[in-house]
């Protein structure tokens, strides 16, 4: 039987028409434990390469027939020998193209709406790791938000849409994963913008965003307006995009809330992160599409992929925004949080340039889900 | 470090998942119980999964050395020493030892260069079994010895050993490095 190549992309398209899949992870354990691919219909089986290197008979019982199989490791190369002996064994299976690397770093771009005169917004969304990112076009102009390190992505998208990148954007300095943008900047002339306050130790030159800082983007001038909203960071800022759309940062999430204590300062922040929840976000109008920086769960995604909901939904919805008493918020949100991002102080040293390591121990950095979020 | 001993090398470098391990498990069929491998790999995801392949497989996977970029592994492979027999007749528990580290005391640790370099007790030192023989003028006829190893079996026979050849005090470590909670350190750069 044949062994067929599925992409991430693929992949990802299966995951949104949540169509079933059955995937036999060959991973070590403790890798498959730690992070894998997510889906509402996906039934799993890890068993590790180094266990079947003398055949797959004992797991042939395991795996059913009538489903797409799908084997993934890490790199592509175990998949492969694990799906060929599969394969010799009669049954039809793909493996990963690239394995779990590719699945960090696979995009799905996403159209979240239309801008006045003809703008665009568009979500990024970097589904193995539940990063977020946007571009918005206007008039053949584009700014980019929340950019991850896969900026071949980002340059491409542009010139299929034929508009230059004048603008540059972080909501807040990231520890979950690193940040595109500085490359960006360089590689197209934009401008970059950081918060200031998280900026204080960074090594390059960047355009300090500030509360009200307005940032225009193409002749008809579709408006970034820069909230400050801190919590999650110090400088964290949310930006309003034409009164329609509220990009929250690692703020407010769908299905859950900014965490604080990412740079070790949980206990400062936490009042913060209150305050810009409660009282600022709450000021707002209601109607604003919210456009996180992440998601958690597959759940969080809408049926055709994107990643959004409007606030006065949220202000429903989300336990995080309707924890009454600020003695059990404070609880919430400082104690029994998940475990830290891999490699978080690295990676907030490689953002803020600090440190430069190599791609490959960048990729190594970033594996693993995010964890910014407390739910 | 200094060159920690193998008894086969094997070159994996270049290599990428899944041939570093395929080779290990093929090359660790030439070895002999208790002997070590070196396994030499620049695929950075070959330092988990040798772990966990000789984890599940049952070789002591000893650690693993850095240089440059590459990765120098170390295993010993599977031995059945747990269930030999212990003759000789003066033991001491690894409580029993720890406390007795301050005092003027020898401690030999016979297991393989390997082994000692990853995690040792401090100041212990270093005869792999193998070479005792030709390596006991080095040791002192009258000090109190305490020989350990991993399970007590090596150092069963260091001790007998010793014995024989008129060292006057020395005590097998039951069970040894493989239940030591007390301190440890490794040979570092």
């Amino acid at each position: 039987m044949a062994v067929n190549r599925m992409t991430a992309h693929e992949v990802t398209q299966k995951i949104i028409d949540k169509r079933e899949l059955f995937i036999l992870d060959v991973r070590n354990e403790d890798a498959f434990e730690d992070w894998k691919i997510e889906g509402e219909n996906i039934e799993y089986l890890n068993i590790p390469y180094f266990e079947l290197l003398d055949g797959v008979d004992e797991i042939f019982e395991k795996i059913p027939s009538n489903k797409d199989i799908l084997v993934v490791c890490a790199k592509e190369g175990s998949s492969v020998m694990v799906a060929e002996m599969l394969s010799g064994a009669g049954l039809n299976v793909s493996y990963l193209q690239g394995g779990m690397k590719a699945w960090s770093e696979h995009l799905e771009p996403v159209k979240v709406g239309d801008l006045k005169d003809g703008g665009e917004i568009y979500q990024f969304v970097r589904i193995g790791k539940g990063c977020l990112s946007y571009m918005i076009l206007s008039d053949g102009e584009a700014a980019i938000i929340d950019a991850t390190r896969m900026t071949d992505i980002f340059l491409d998208f542009a010139r299929k849409k034929a508009v230059s990148v004048t603008n540059v954007l972080d909501t807040h300095l990231h520890a979950d994963h690193i940040s595109g943008g500085r490359k960006l900047a360089e590689l197209t002339g934009a401008s970059y913008w950081l918060p200031a306050k998280d900026a204080v130790e960074v090594t390059f030159q960047y355009n300090a965003l500030e509360d009200g800082n307005v940032v225009k983007i193409g002749k008809t001038a579709i408006e970034i307006q820069a909230l400050h909203s801190p919590g999650h960071t110090i400088g964290s800022t949310s930006f309003v995009v034409e009164e329609k759309f509220l990009l929250s940062g690692d703020i407010l999430f769908i299905d859950s809330i900014g965490r604080p204590d990412l740079a070790g300062k949980a206990e400062d922040w936490v009042g913060d992160l209150r305050e810009t929840l409660y009282s600022r976000y709450k000021e707002l109008s209601g109607d604003l599409v919210v456009l996180p920086a992440h998601f958690m769960r597959m759940e969080e995604l809408n049926d055709d992929g994107r990643v959004a909901e409007k606030l006065d939904v949220l202000f429903t919805k989300n336990h995080g925004l309707n924890i009454e008493d600020e003695t059990d918020f404070r609880k919430i949100v400082t104690e029994n949080l998940p475990p830290q991002p891999n490699a978080y102080q690295e990676i907030r040293e490689t953002n803020m340039g600090k440190i430069t390591p190599k791609e490959e121990e960048q990729r190594e950095m970033e594996i693993g889900p995010n964890r910014c979020a407390v739910r | 470090m200094r060159a920690i001993k193998a008894n086969l090398l094997l070159d994996a470098k270049g290599l990428s998942c899944p041939m570093p391990i395929v080779k290990t498990k093929k090359a660790m069929k030439d070895l002999e119980a208790g002997q070590v491998m070196e396994v030499q790999a620049t695929d950075k995801g070959s330092k988990a999964d040798i772990q966990a392949w000789a984890n599940s497989s049952g070789h002591q996977y000893l650690g693993t050395l850095e240089e440059g970029d590459a990765l120098k592994h170390y295993l010993r492979k599977a031995s059945e020493e747990d269930t030999v027999e212990r003759n000789h007749p003066v033991t001491a528990t690894n409580d029993e030892l720890e406390s007795n580290l301050d005092k003027d005391i020898v401690v030999l640790d016979v297991r393989e260069s390997a082994e000692y370099a990853f995690n040792h007790i401090p100041d212990a030192v270093s005869i792999p079994l193998g070479e005792l023989e030709e390596r006991m003028n080095e040791l002192n006829k009258e000090d109190k010895i305490y020989v350990v190893c991993r399970t007590g079996s090596r150092s069963d026979l260091a001790a007998q050993k010793l014995a024989e050849n008129g060292f006057l005090n020395v005590l097998n470590v039951l069970p040894g490095m493989s239940n030591w909670t007390g301190k440890t350190t490794k040979l570092d750069g």
